[in-house]
């Protein structure tokens, strides 16, 4: 810094350590092939959108898996909230917020935090559709 | 790998050593108020109309039309606001085209909400503005034409002699942002038939801070800031001395030496181009292929968005830009590649590359090594591409 100003990386704006540590090696990406739920969220016309897949056994996430295309956050939410998931119990699992998501990562720029409304809602969607498809094979 | 690799020119430029040096002197020593008349101070404006004059000769217009302003965006807004401020009277219709850099269209966007009309003429899929579109445009309030030298994202170099001509023929103004051409190719007011011209010194290795609205002999033009009647009373405010003249260093060292960076960096551009089009499946070139800047190359990749690209190019110590606007905050992709006709999803991914003086070779064969696999990776990360698949699009 040129300055010697102490600025914090959510006051320029920047992404933190953290989420650029997701986005180089983000964790759970790629796709369950018989998965159990899929949930897809976002829409490329605006430049985001999310594919969650999950594997669910004794209504806990055995496994999950992301598929993003976005921005630095929409990828490090998406690599996040597969690891607060993942062997979670749908129950809790459902519960993540994107608040959550967003403070776990240590924050997001204020105009990504968007973003982070993928994640969550991306996971969302995975487990109403494994229920779904649960309640259509009960029924 | 340490060593920084700066392919967005169009974004700024570093200085010049030389433009540094000679700036250098007008900080300390030499601080005097052009407006005061001690030697000091003669000393500062006997420079000033030596600046004057060398940047007036490089576009052809007498000394007396330039306006030393803060840059590229105060220029604009002065043309747009000044002019039709002074023509008000006379009507309250402006012509402009739909690829504006913000600078202009957001101005064009505040004149509207004080009550002036706005055409923005369309644009074809390479970005070109037909001068006919322009004369069709015309009404008899209308009091100004504004129309962008060479575009700031994709490069295209618009057709400004002929609607020049246009304008001259139906007596109405024309201004044109020619701050994405300034420095690289030769720029004649009379030749292209403009009565306002803008440009910024740092996108052609000169400051940041300073630049210039060129305004032919009794335009009409409301003053831009009131105060000690500088600039013969259009633009007061104590002159920036130094960036003056780091701006007429920049000037001279850009018309000796455009014709032979043109040369160069279009082949380098040329040479990118063919590496990446033949190691990338699905990738396309945004702008005009003929009528385009040497250094711009623009393109757009299926399946990616922009600003995960120049992330991943970062950490390879790679600077380009995103055609994409979520940068900003907001979603919307790029006005300019919506206008022509480039769906958005296809604009959210799409990258420009602008070359400059300090590209080398080595710059080049980098590229095309490190970013096939970053276009591999974000691909396989992403929901929508398909490997297998045809490309949606063509060229």
């Amino acid at each position: 810094m040129v300055l010697s100003l102490r600025l914090q990386t959510k006051e320029l704006d920047m992404y933190s350590e953290l989420v650029m540590e997701h986005f180089r090696n983000p964790r759970n990406m790629g796709s369950i092939e018989d998965a159990d739920g899929v949930g897809e969220v976002g829409n490329p016309q605006c430049g985001d959108m999310m594919r969650i897949t999950i594997k669910v056994k004794d209504d806990v996430l055995e496994d999950i898996k992301f598929q993003t295309l976005g921005c630095g956050a929409a990828v490090a939410t998406s690599s996040m909230v597969t690891e607060m998931a993942k062997g979670k119990s749908l129950e809790e699992a459902i519960t993540i917020s994107n608040k959550a998501v967003a403070e776990a990562l240590g924050g997001l720029p204020p105009a990504k935090m968007h973003c982070s409304n993928l994640a969550a809602d991306g996971l969302r969607a995975a487990i109403d559709d494994y229920r779904a498809k649960q309640a259509a094979k009960t029924s | 790998m340490n060593r920084v690799i700066y392919l967005d020119h169009a974004a700024t430029t570093p200085a010049d050593p030389e433009v540094v040096a000679v700036m250098q002197p007008w900080h300390s020593e030499l601080f005097g108020n052009p407006s005061t008349v001690y030697s000091l101070g003669l000393t500062s404006s006997e420079a000033l109309q030596e600046a004057r004059e060398v940047v007036a000769r490089f576009l052809g217009a007498a000394p007396e039309e330039i306006y030393f302003t803060s840059g590229g965006t105060e220029s604009d807004n002065w043309a747009l606001t000044g002019t039709a401020d002074a023509l008000a009277g006379k009507g309250k219709h402006l012509v402009t085209s739909g690829i504006e850099h913000h600078a202009v269209l957001e101005t064009t966007e505040y004149m509207e909400k004080r009550g002036y009309e706005v055409t923005r003429v369309p644009v074809d899929s390479g970005g070109l503005v037909d001068p006919e579109d322009v004369r069709r445009a015309l009404r008899p309030d209308t009091i100004l034409i504004s129309v962008m030298h060479a575009n700031n994202e994709v490069g295209t170099i618009q057709p400004i002699a002929e609607i020049g001509k246009v304008a001259k023929e139906a007596g109405v103004l024309f201004h044109t942002d020619a701050v994405q051409t300034g420095g690289k190719m030769p720029l004649d007011v009379n030749d292209l038939g403009v009565d306002m011209l803008s440009l910024s010194a740092h996108k052609f290795y000169g400051p940041k801070g300073v630049g210039l609205l060129y305004v032919r002999k009794k335009t009409r033009i409301t003053p831009l800031l009131h105060g000690g009647g500088q600039e013969r009373g259009r633009r007061a405010g104590t002159h920036n001395v130094p960036g003056i003249m780091g701006l007429a260093k920049a000037v001279e060292l850009a018309a000796a030496r455009m014709s032979e960076d043109a040369l160069r960096e279009a082949a380098l551009r040329d040479r990118l181009w063919s590496g990446l089009e033949a190691a990338i499946p699905c990738i396309f070139q945004n702008g005009d292929p003929a009528h385009r800047l040497p250094n711009n190359l623009n393109v757009r990749l299926e399946g990616i968005e922009g600003e995960s690209m120049i992330l991943m190019l970062d950490m390879e110590g790679i600077c380009v830009s995103s055609g994409s606007a979520c940068t900003t905050g907001s979603l919307e992709p790029s006005h300019v590649l919506l206008a022509m006709g480039v769906p958005a999803e296809n604009a959210h991914g799409s990258l420009r590359i602008t070359l400059g003086r300090s590209t080398t070779d080595e710059d080049i064969d980098h590229f095309i090594q490190v970013f096939p696999p970053i276009v591999d990776r974000l691909r396989e990360m992403s929901p929508v591409w398909c490997s297998r698949c045809a490309c949606k699009q063509r060229n």
